[in-house]
């Protein structure tokens, strides 16, 4: 039986964090992931947690490589239970390559046959430390350990973290983790030879979440304006923008609902102003009454709508892709929409500030559709650029005589604000004529709607194609959308097929139909992967295209894709019919 | 005929419909005060009394039904520099929009409120409001309402409101009095206005507003809470005038511009690309 973590070969390391919600798994979490991205490792972590304050069992998974990593896998080598109910939590996912490290008196029991357990007594060396809440740190110190990697070169992570506290306590947190540290070193035990290279590139990179990634982009978007309910997932964006909120001028609003929160949002655009909500499918529900006001306000407005699995309540801390056709087709009426979706952390942060633009450019309502998979998860990704950032604002001054819905062949009329210039801009919930006056005319209407469904037909001007990812000449063609790309992109490499490309959308409407009709002519064999249960997107594709997929790989257990689990599936399914 | 006259060919409004005298008082009252129609906007939801920005000569936003409030706190929080008025119908402000009614009082933005009140729904065709009399029939309500009105002042009032005030059409120079008044104070301004509707309710009448009200006089202190609340209760006769007025709140806007840093107006703001760059950089 191998039980030794120096029998490991693997290309990447992934470490099981696991314990109560509130008992320093963040800490823990924190202090490796500055570790190891200054010694120049790249990273990902992934969060999977329970709907309360705390309590209940909530883990984080850490992987680390020599190469880009953005998605959990399965696979367990390390797995650190900071409390009791720590291994029983996820005994499913333990294998005879597993290492356990923690106290045998509390998870002791709960160790499956033919997994090892490492006992370190981490509240026993905390206590003598002087307190047990340092037994987090004396974690780290052993896991530093663990890992291979040096002691003294990285105490000042520690001290930095703790900085803000009293001098001994950041004193005692040092010699937690040194005595972590050692509680390993004096016993022979082995140590972990990671066989990937660390690079100073990732050292340079930035480490950062979906929810920081979409903030930022937001801000480089020139957001001024956020109002907004709090609901988990989506509510990182908007306690971001607070965080900074004096620092970048913006009027940040918690609203008494979510319907207050997007009509302010379409009242504060029609002042000028850059604004946002943020939201998930419960709120975005509330919301689409407003949605469909700035359909016909024809208002710019950027919606963030971070998913999690529905109906109803759901699933509050888990995630989903269960709310494309929800987003593309909330809000009653007929009027034109874009929708983002973000497949890494960098599109997080591009299409953040793109929305804005064309938001602004078309005077369209722009879904940006994350998830909590998205916004929890963290990894290293290159430093962010503002040179692309579209920085021109597209209202207009305003002379006597102006009409607000002057008609217009691209559909796109000038969009005054009031108090800039001599005319008035007058804006109606009712059909209405050019002036903005209401109106039951047939002729007009008709004129109105074809006015307003005509800017979706000019935002293709601005159309972002969906990426193909290949290695060779390729049969096979798997195609996701949104935050299932990191997962579909590590699944085939881990195939190891070059024969099997990935199609991944983060325009998911409007689509361009001969461009994706041309992508499936090529292929052989499609696949869809979607974290929903009836392929939404699939059906969208479908009616926009009129293409057809061999093989759906659908998840709607609540958890994000693994890669590894993924790889599988894509494996059995390309197998199918052969 | 004043700046905020327009040619009307089509009016929405039945027939000697209070409407008409209070879209007459608003446009003299402005034009007193000296608000110019490019520098104002007129927000409004749905319904009769929701139209009124469409017999207007100004910047308007007419929104949703019940939604009226939250776009006019954002347009005034994004440009203090605009008047902004939000005006809307007894159901629209105190029934659909019964929430952003309570909350845009505790956020004590710098708009007057106007709500025609005329204790029935008329767009809808007849049934009973938030602010109808006990016992009024509808063709809804058939047995007669059996719930007790919504007291508008009673509520604001309760929430601080930092001008709570009603009036009645039928006497347009005293509703221009208060309108002024309203229109003058710094934070939000609540004008609650009866107006008889001629089509759905042949109860409350211009005769029977008449019978049925009487004016605050001096001995009522503005600034005394608990002596407004009182009046506020009233039942067998309804005040009319100015219940309360506090001066010492803190708009929305200021408190924005203090905690927020915003630069108003905020389309004039540019974004700060070094500082934003600085802070991605931190992320390192």
């Amino acid at each position: 039986m191998s039980n030794s973590i120096a029998d490991k070969k693997p290309g990447d390391v992934s470490i099981l964090l696991c314990g109560q919600a509130g008992q320093g798994i963040q800490t823990v979490e924190h202090l490796l992931m500055r570790i190891l991205k200054s010694s120049g490792y790249c990273l990902f972590t992934g969060k999977e947690y329970m709907s309360r304050v705390r309590g209940g069992m909530n883990s984080t998974s850490i992987r680390i490589s020599g190469s880009p990593v953005s998605a959990p896998s399965n696979r367990i080598d390390i797995l650190v239970p900071l409390d009791k109910g720590g291994v029983s939590h996820v005994s499913c996912m333990l294998t005879s390559n597993t290492v356990v490290i923690g106290e045998k008196d509390s998870c002791g029991g709960e160790i499956p046959n033919g997994v090892a357990l490492l006992d370190v007594p981490f509240s026993k060396i905390a206590a003598e430390t002087g307190n047990k809440v340092y037994s987090n740190t004396v974690a780290v110190g052993a896991l530093l350990f663990l890992l291979g990697l040096e002691l003294e070169p990285n105490l000042h992570h520690i001290g930095e973290f703790f900085s803000g506290k009293p001098d001994d306590v950041v004193k005692k947190n040092l010699e937690a983790a040194g005595k972590g540290y050692a509680s390993l070193a004096g016993t022979g035990t082995a140590r972990l030879q990671m066989e990937f290279k660390s690079s100073p590139d990732v050292k340079e990179q930035l480490l950062l979440s979906g929810a920081e990634a979409v903030s930022l982009g937001a801000l480089a978007g020139g957001c001024n304006f956020i109002s907004s309910y709090p609901m988990s997932p989506s509510t990182g964006v908007l306690s971001f923008l607070a965080q900074h909120g004096s620092e970048f001028g913006i009027v940040v609003e918690q609203a008494e609902d979510e319907i207050a929160a997007i009509n302010m949002a379409i009242g504060a655009w029609y002042a000028g102003a850059r604004a946002m909500v943020t939201t998930s499918g419960g709120g975005f529900a509330l919301m689409t009454e407003g949605l469909s006001l700035a359909g016909m306000l024809e208002s710019p407005l950027v919606i963030h709508l971070a998913q999690r699995p529905g109906p109803a309540t759901g699933l509050p801390t888990r995630t989903e892709q269960g709310d494309l056709e929800f987003a593309l087709y909330g809000g009653h009426g007929e009027f034109p929409r874009i929708i983002f979706a973000p497949g890494t952390l960098e599109e997080g942060f591009t299409l953040a500030h793109r929305a804005f633009s064309v938001a602004d450019k078309y005077q369209v309502p722009v879904i940006i559709l994350t998830d909590q998979f998205f916004m929890d998860s963290c990894c290293n990704t290159p430093v962010f650029k503002l040179d692309d950032v579209d920085r021109e604002k597209h209202f207009t001054g305003t002379s006597a005589g102006y009409r607000r819905y002057e008609m217009a062949a691209n559909g796109i009329s000038p969009r005054g604000i009031p108090g800039l210039g001599d005319g008035l801009v007058c804006v109606d919930s009712d059909e209405h004529d050019q002036e903005g006056h209401i109106t039951e005319n047939s002729v007009m209407r008709t004129m109105m709607v074809d006015k307003r469904l005509k800017k979706l037909e000019s935002s293709m001007d601005d159309f972002i194609p969906p990426r193909l990812f290949e290695t060779g000449s390729s049969n096979n063609l798997i195609v996701c959308w949104g935050s299932a790309l990191s997962a579909v992109r590590e699944a085939v490499e881990i195939l190891g097929r070059d024969d099997t490309a990935v199609l991944h959308f983060s325009q998911v409407f409007p689509l361009d139909a001969a461009l994706v009709r041309e992508h499936f002519s090529k292929a052989e064999k499609t696949i869809l992967v979607e974290g929903n249960a009836t392929g939404q997107f699939g059906r969208i594709l479908k009616g926009c295209t009129g293409v057809d997929f061999h093989g759906r790989i659908l998840r709607y257990n609540g958890l994000s894709f693994a890669s590894d689990e993924l790889a599988a599936k894509i494996n059995s399914c390309l197998q199918e019919g052969k | 005929m004043n700046r905020f006259d327009m040619e009307l060919s089509d009016i929405a409004w039945c027939p000697g419909c209070g409407n008409y005298g209070i879209l007459n008082v608003l446009k003299k009252t402005l034009d007193e005060l000296g608000i110019q129609p490019e520098k104002m906007v007129l927000v409004s939801g749905i319904g009769q009394a929701a139209k009124i920005p469409h017999y207007f000569r100004t910047n308007f936003f007419n929104g949703l039904h019940g939604r009226a409030l939250p776009p006019a706190t954002a347009i005034k929080a994004s440009n203090p520099s605009l008047t902004v008025i939000a005006e809307s119908g007894d159901g629209d402000m105190y029934g659909e929009g019964g929430n952003h009614f309570i909350h845009t009082i505790r956020r004590n933005p710098g708009i007057t409120n106007i709500v025609h009140n005329n204790m029935v729904y008329g767009l809808t065709k007849g049934q009973a409001s938030p602010t109808s009399q006990a016992g009024f029939k509808t063709p809804i309500q058939v047995g007669g309402v059996f719930l007790e009105p919504f007291n508008p002042i009673a509520v604001a009032l309760a929430l601080d409101a930092t001008f709570v005030a009603r009036a009645f059409i039928g006497d347009q120079d005293r509703t221009r009095e208060i309108f002024k008044k309203a229109l003058m104070h710094k934070g939000y301004a609540l004008v609650d206005v009866f107006q008889p509707c001629f089509t759905f309710n042949k109860i409350n009448t211009f005769q029977w507003f008449r019978e049925h009200t009487y004016y605050l006089d001096d001995t009522h202190d503005v600034h005394n809470r608990n002596q407004a609340f009182q009046k506020a209760v009233e039942t067998d006769k309804l005040p009319l005038g100015v219940f309360y007025e506090n001066t010492g709140r803190k708009t929305f806007e200021e408190n924005i511009q203090e905690t927020g840093k915003a630069v108003l107006p905020l389309h004039s703001q540019e974004t700060d690309y070094g500082k934003l760059k600085d802070l991605i950089l931190k992320f390192k």
